[in-house]
């Protein structure tokens, strides 16, 4: 049985704490690799090839494969790390936010501009029950 | 000899810095912002260090997971601008100061903190940034910089209470180098935000504003801010904010606050700013 963390009842929150990261280690590395264009066209010529060379579970490779922001996270991915996988599929940070938050853009920077996400009702769990 | 005499802490969003360098910085989104450094770059232009002392986070392009120091001192000659996956950023290679460097990584480890030592180091936007928004467009860097990168990526982070030891080590270690260098301290990365999965885009300014009111006027009690309360009240990447804590140590105990910003949002995050003076 896993371990209670202080963290676990924040809502909407995966914290890369060091077993996500123990989980998600060749995941991660597999999307940091694409910080360089040489990977990113060895990626783009073969993307199975090429991810089948980081040692990585079956759900890891195809959350990956499949652009499943929220699961890689979930299975240890980093957002530091997934934001370059994000990036190689032309999406930026605060596009793959909204990606994230299920808003999509427009309504997720209308958010932002507004003064973001309020921190009233979202910092435990129980009070996203409701939803 | 080397002294102090002043601290900045900045945000080191990624979009300012593609703002800056697509002359974009008077516009609608950005112009704000921006204009909310004016003083600043002005008051650096008065101020002129000799030397930076930067405390950032790398954001997995120096580090990426294979190797996580907590914290690690530059000691190069110079650092590269990294290519973050969209090509390095159109600015000046960052000069270091070996022998200051080298004589802080000695006073530090025989201080009790055991840093990592950096001989060579590519550098992102968590330093390139504040660079940009305290100097501007020079075609060189005014001075010097002697980096330090904290790890705020994996959790956990260094403590608070740890970071702001680690800057009176850092004062202690500066303060008895002896070429004559006026040092000026920077603390960056934050305000509240979060950048990943469902509760993304968090902001909370007044959590944000009592934490610059404790940091300028009571460190010794935020310092002692729990990692817990960083997560649930300034976001999972809001956390990085510990660092501030490394440049308010270095300071002394009362310091004049003379100028603060602040301002939501840039793409995700709260951006904020002060400069602070020794008294």
């Amino acid at each position: 049985m896993a371990e209670q963390k202080p963290y676990d009842d924040i809502p909407g929150t995966i914290v890369f704490d060091s077993d996500q990261a123990a989980k998600g280690y060749h995941l991660n590395q597999f999307c940091i690799s694409l910080r360089l264009q040489v990977n990113r066209d060895a990626f783009k010529a073969d993307p199975e090839g090429y991810i089948d060379q980081y040692a990585m579970t079956a759900d890891q490779r195809e959350a990956a494969l499949n652009q499943e922001w929220n699961r890689l996270l979930e299975l240890g991915g980093n957002i530091y790390y997934t934001s370059k996988l994000a990036a190689y599929h032309g999406i930026n940070f605060q596009e793959l936010a909204g990606l994230m938050t299920g808003k999509g853009s427009t309504a997720y920077r209308a958010m932002m501009v507004a003064g973001g996400r309020s921190i009233e009702g979202n910092r435990y769990k129980s009070e996203w029950q409701d939803d | 000899m080397a002294y102090i005499s002043s601290g900045v802490a900045c945000s080191h969003v990624p979009a300012l810095g593609v703002a800056s360098d697509k002359g974009i910085t008077g516009d609608d989104y950005y112009g704000p912002i921006f204009k909310g450094f004016e003083y600043s770059r002005a008051w650096m232009e008065a101020e002129k260090p000799d030397l930076v002392f930067l405390v950032y986070n790398d954001h997995c392009t120096a580090f990426d997971a294979r190797i996580i120091p907590t914290f690690a001192l530059g000691c190069a000659s110079e650092y590269p601008p990294a290519d973050e996956g969209w090509g390095p950023r159109p600015v000046p290679v960052v000069k270091g100061h070996r022998g200051l460097s080298a004589h802080i990584a000695q006073s530090l480890v025989l201080d009790a903190f055991d840093i990592t030592i950096m001989n060579e180091m590519e550098v992102d936007h968590g330093l390139t940034v504040p660079m940009t928004m305290m100097f501007g467009q020079p075609d060189a860097w005014p001075c010097p910089v002697v980096p330090l990168a904290v790890n705020v990526v994996q959790y956990p982070a260094p403590l608070g209470s740890r970071c702001y030891a680690l800057g009176k080590a850092i004062r202690k270690a500066i303060e008895s180098y002896p070429e004559d260098l006026k040092v000026c301290v920077f603390g960056t990365g934050g305000m509240s935000h979060q950048l990943q999965h469902q509760r993304a885009g968090l902001i909370n300014s007044e959590w944000d504003a009592r934490f610059m009111d404790l940091l300028v006027n009571d460190p010794d009690q935020g310092c002692q801010i729990e990692h817990i309360e960083y997560l649930r009240e300034a976001g999972s990447e809001g956390i990085e904010l510990v660092m501030w804590y490394v440049m308010r140590g270095a300071l002394n105990e009362n310091v004049e606050e003379k100028h603060r910003f602040y301002h939501v949002p840039a793409s995700n995050t709260a951006v904020g700013h002060l400069i602070l003076e020794n008294r």
